[in-house]
């Protein structure tokens, strides 16, 4: 797919966000926004997957796990827009019934989601478990995981950072969506991260930088950790991501982390964001 | 049933020759440890299965997670650590990524309750049924002797769905029958009778055994049965035994706020109250000590089952 596709699906799927933010009035469109290109490049370019056939078990095709759940909106819009469920079911977010929950669950059947995850620092452990099932199968496929920066103050997220490249798990794609921002403010502010990239490294990944934003620069990095797989570590890309990415008011603050536009600051984000494929 | 005993082994060596077993009876069984291999006694599986069984080291959160991101793949993960640390310390990975999730992962958990024995408190756990059997989509089981354990545990790899299966640490009598079939959710009568029932899991259950020819000399005719599987509960058995009884004394080795007793008590009040007696840990921490001592100095012991029953016996007149 051309930069330029992929682009157009990222804004339409913008545009979602916000239409399923501000439809229920709740949910979390800043960093939704922000990773919207990672996850659009996944599916729709770099992952070998099979949509019209959902399999719980990922045999066969490479799997994408959600970590930090709360950015679910960028994830149910990404998976209708490529086919796993009705685009329709979007208009369906977080209301009473659905099987687009708050936070990405099993327990509704929706396709495409494997675990439930909302509970921060788990993700990294689940992905680490599927490539390690990957290995025991023979299966060639990678499996990828995106996670929060403020996540990475969980305390799990370490267990598997150290048990990842001791056991030489290295069909693993570990993605941290590096905005820089969490729910109570700047990360520096909360609890600085430091230097993430060196603590990886430390730990035994193979480190990549990328700006998140950058299409281009999205799909290169990802092809090149794809290309770089099966070589004895596991690797682990810095995603420098913007909250609120595509929408001027929602950048550069954390204020948009958590809480919904109402009417009027819904229509100007959306006049931002060309509708490229047809709203739901 | 033949209460003749067998031997004297500890259940979790039954776990460990049930995971061998249900390791080579299915290739899709594997097996995590965090850093209690001997203890647990996956250590025979591990080596008959190297490839199958991961050392995750001192890391439960991320073992229970791990386990569960397998299981999508069809594995059937068995995670080993202490009961403490299969339950409380990972609570959170069990309910959002096992339970919530309905993932076929079996929690094994040893060292439970205080035949623990001397590592104290810290180790003790006694909240650990309650907090599983709280949980949507768990099966709890908590088996009695080492033969059961071992048959449990191949049960439970055989079961699809999140089992969290419970046992211990010192050697207690054996003498249910080897290679029984475990069915998980039916009661197991042990001895019929008509004035009482006794409901026991775990290793209370022997002790519950070794009340009956004592409670037979003093006229009491006791039914005991033994609730291996707390969750599903065999509401049917308890019903069906209280109809007849009248009157009920629960035993384990667990707290009794969310323990058995707890689960059987909410059973008779929707449906048939009647007087109950609870020979259970009532609200404080353990200790120290000996594992016999230890079920001395928490009421836990066969003169307390005893009394209990003379108690209810006597409430029901």
């Amino acid at each position: 797919m051309t930069i330029n596709e992929l682009e157009r699906i990222a804004s339409q799927v913008r545009r979602d966000i916000i239409r399923m933010v501000h439809g229920c009035q709740s949910g979390h469109p800043g960093g939704s926004l922000g990773a919207t290109d990672i996850v659009t490049a996944l599916y729709f370019d770099q992952m070998q997957i099979d949509p019209a056939n959902f399999r719980m078990d990922g045999n066969g095709e490479d799997m994408f796990f959600l970590s930090n759940g709360h950015i679910s909106p960028m994830f149910y819009s990404i998976l209708a827009r490529r086919g796993y469920f009705p685009v329709s079911e979007l208009a369906t977010f977080r209301r009473l019934g659905t099987r687009l929950q708050g936070h990405p669950t099993t327990a509704e059947g929706l396709p495409g989601v494997r675990i439930a995850s909302g509970s921060l620092g788990q993700g990294l452990s689940v992905a680490v478990g599927a490539a390690q099932a990957k290995r025991l199968n023979g299966d060639k496929h990678l499996v990828f995981v995106l996670m929060g920066d403020g996540e990475q103050e969980e305390g799990q997220i370490w267990e598997a950072a150290m048990y990842a490249p001791a056991k030489g798990v290295d069909n693993l794609v570990a993605i941290i969506d590096y905005n820089k921002k969490q729910i109570d403010g700047p990360t520096d502010e909360v609890l600085n991260l430091g230097d993430l990239r060196a603590k990886y490294e430390a730990f035994g990944w193979n480190v990549l930088e990328m700006s998140g934003n950058n299409m281009q620069a999205v799909v290169n990095t990802l092809k090149f950790a794809r290309e770089n797989a099966f070589q004895g570590a596991p690797q682990l890309i810095l995603a420098h991501t913007e909250m609120g990415y595509g929408v001027d008011f929602m950048m550069g603050t954390h204020k948009w982390h958590g809480s919904a536009p109402n009417d009027e600051q819904a229509a100007n984000a959306l006049s931002q964001l060309e509708e490229t494929l047809g709203d739901y | 049933m033949d209460f003749t005993i067998q031997n004297n082994k500890d259940t979790r060596s039954g776990f460990g020759e049930g995971l061998l077993e249900a390791g080579r009876r299915n290739p899709k069984v594997v097996a995590f440890c965090a850093d209690l291999t001997g203890s647990l006694k996956m250590g025979d599986f591990a080596k008959e299965f190297p490839e199958r069984f991961f050392q995750t080291g001192i890391a439960e959160a991320n073992m229970i997670n791990m386990a569960a991101g397998m299981a999508l793949s069809g594995f059937v993960p068995f995670t080993g650590t202490f009961a403490a640390f299969s339950t409380g310390r990972v609570y959170d990975q069990i309910r959002q990524s096992v339970a919530y999730s309905n993932k076929n992962v079996k929690i094994a958990a040893s060292h439970a309750g205080v035949t623990l024995g001397e590592d104290g408190a810290t180790h003790q756990i006694l909240e650990d049924i309650g907090m599983m059997k709280m949980l949507p989509n768990m099966t709890v089981i908590v088996p009695c002797d080492f033969n059961q354990t071992k048959n449990a545990t191949i049960a439970a790899a055989e079961y699809e769905g999140p089992v969290y299966l419970r046992f211990g640490r010192p050697k207690v009598p054996n003498f249910t029958p080897v290679d029984e079939k475990f069915i998980i959710g039916k009661a197991q009568m042990l001895q019929e009778g008509t004035d009482v029932t006794i409901f026991a899991c775990g290793h209370l259950v022997w002790k519950a055994v070794q009340a009956l020819p004592i409670l037979k000399e003093m006229g009491i005719n006791a039914e005991l049965i033994n609730i291996h599987t707390i969750k599903p509960l065999d509401v049917e058995a308890v019903l069906k035994s209280v109809a007849k009884t009248r009157c009920v004394v629960t035993a384990e080795e667990h707290q009794r706020n969310g323990g058995l007793g707890d689960s059987i008590a909410q059973v008779l009040a929707l449906n048939l109250p009647c007087p109950m007696e609870m020979v259970a840990v009532n609200d404080v921490f353990g200790q120290s000590g000996t594992p016999d001592e230890l079920l001395k100095a928490y009421h836990l012991d066969t003169p307390d089952i005893v009394e209990a029953v003379k108690k209810v016996v006597g409430r029901k007149q």
